[in-house]
């Protein structure tokens, strides 16, 4: 009996140092690269590097380690063009200008003639993740839903429980309490952000992959639903509240009314940055510290490092879970106070 | 430079984004959180009417119990009530049997009284009439002894004639 007790935490062990390996080795290595020359400058652009989104996704240095993905343009004068981001490199990986035009610094795609001006639909790095990640949540999702479409009155079993304890927490401590009796219409787009918020700041963590939930695009759009959502439901009670406060001296409407009317766009904004701000920063903070590495080359600064990286590592897991939580709860609350009876003014 | 870079949202990526979250929300609205929902609303709903269902049938137990306990009083005081009327009944059959009783041997000795009295009187006439004849055949006897001879005779006619001359 006590043989066996102890194969389980080996296991566990191997796991983790596994999974250790796995964080900080991919990071090092293209660390490395940029900590040719002048090393602060270097360690910056290797930060930002990994934090903004990118035409190829690099794994690792060498020929195989990048993947580069298609560039899709629409200009007016030339319609829609889709080539391969390898062209904006060439063999010692140095950019080059292609087909008229040139990939910028800052990554964006830039024409050459100054006349021109494509817009850029490519497939970035942070699309592909998008794509990974609906995958993923799709495959997680519709399998815990087969589990209650075979058996809707047993005991969940396998993905099926994992996911319902999260679903009733959306439902019970998230949507019900914040948005009332019309709760239930708003718990698929609750759920789907949740899940998608979630999973996305999770993969996020993953060393090698794109840090989606943290790019300024993909939470604007969550915060335009959020804004739209609450905005269409909207009762007369909202707008009267908006445009009309009630209990409020007519002069004073004069101040208020504004005030209100911005409210209605600082909420969702506010989702945004939130979100944009927490990943982005998490994701900062660890480059960083493995950045110190290459600037200090020296062991023992290697060593605190990668303890602190873990550490970092190990909040980032539950910021990643308190921010899907707090910008779904958000969300409710915005769309609850629009739904919402007043029956108390 | 930095703010710049992360700060500036990517048209195509905005575009992506909004369409990969909207088919998101379509697919797993449909085919994952309306059917888990459902399941969950169904499941709850379903445990909760058994635990209803299981309180009101402890609570028909209950009253049933306490229907059971009030018969079996009833019972009980219908028993007592039927044994003491058993009880009165039997008591009064007994005390009418021994009036009855009383009744009939009275009457049965007035009767033997009568019967005696009338046997009695029957008794007392016939020894009346047996000694008036006996006594009648004793005079008879005696006469014919007496007047055997004439001067006899003459002797009580006489004595006849004697009480009618003096009278």
């Amino acid at each position: 009996m006590f043989k066996k007790k102890s194969v389980v935490p080996n296991k566990a062990l191997f796991v983790s140092f596994l999974a250790l390996f796995l964080l900080v080795v991919p990071a090092l290595s293209s660390a490395k690269a940029y900590s040719g020359g002048g090393e602060e400058k270097g360690a910056t652009d290797f930060i930002l590097h990994h934090v903004v989104d990118d035409h190829v996704w690099h794994f690792f240095d060498g020929e195989y380690g990048t993947l580069y993905l298609p560039i899709i343009l629409y200009s007016e004068d030339r319609g829609v063009e889709v080539f391969s981001s390898h062209h904006f490199y060439d063999e010692h990986h140095e950019k080059v200008a292609y087909n008229g035009y040139e990939l910028g610094e800052d990554g964006h795609i830039a024409a050459l003639d100054a006349g021109r001006h494509a817009m850029d639909f490519s497939i970035t790095k942070n699309t592909a993740m998008l794509i990974l990640t609906m995958i993923v949540l799709s495959f997680i999702a519709l399998r815990a839903a087969s589990h209650y479409k075979k058996n809707p009155k047993s005991a969940p079993k396998g993905v099926a429980s994992f996911l319902e304890p999260i679903i009733i927490y959306v439902r019970d401590e998230i949507a019900k309490p914040n948005i009332g009796k019309k709760y239930e219409k708003f718990m698929p787009y609750l759920l789907t952000l949740f899940f998608f918020i979630w999973l996305g700041n999770l993969l996020g963590l993953i060393p090698g992959a794109s840090n989606l939930t943290g790019n300024i695009a993909v939470t604007f759009v969550l915060a335009v639903f959020t804004f739209i959502a609450t905005n269409v439901n909207g009762n007369k009670e909202y707008w009267k509240h908006v445009f009309a406060t009630p209990g409020v001296p007519k002069p004073l409407l004069l101040i208020m009314v504004p005030v209100e009317f911005i409210g209605l766009f600082t909420k969702p904004f506010s989702l945004m940055v939130r979100l944009f701000v927490a990943i982005t920063a998490g994701h900062i903070v660890i480059l960083s510290l493995i950045g110190l590495v290459f600037i200090f080359q020296s062991h023992a600064v290697g060593v605190a490092s990668t303890i602190m990286v873990i550490f970092i590592n190990m909040i980032e897991l539950l910021v990643a879970t308190i921010q899907a939580y707090v910008f779904t709860l958000f969300s409710a609350m915005y769309i609850g106070a629009a739904v919402a009876d007043h029956d108390h003014h | 430079m930095i703010a710049a870079d992360l700060l500036s949202p990517g048209l195509g990526l905005i575009v992506y984004q909004a369409i990969g979250f909207l088919v998101l929300l379509f697919i797993l609205g449909k085919f994952a959180w309306k059917p888990i929902l459902g399941a969950l609303k169904e499941r709850e709903d379903s445990i909760e009417s058994a635990l209803l269902s299981a309180e009101q049938a402890k609570n028909e137990m209950q009253a049933l119990q306490a229907d059971n306990e009030k018969l079996l009083a009833e019972a009980r005081v219908e028993r007592d009530s039927i044994l003491k009327e058993a009880i009165a009944t039997a008591t009064s059959i007994k005390e009418s049997a021994k009036e009855e009783t009383s009744k009939i041997t009275a009457r049965m000795i007035e009767d033997a009284k009568a019967a005696i009295e009338i046997e009695k009187k029957a008794a007392l006439t016939d020894v009346k009439n047996q000694v008036a004849v006996l006594s009648l055949e004793i005079t008879e006897k005696l006469l014919r002894k007496q007047l055997a001879d004439q001067k006899a005779q003459k002797e009580l006619i006489d004595g006849f004639v004697k009480d009618l001359n003096l009278n």
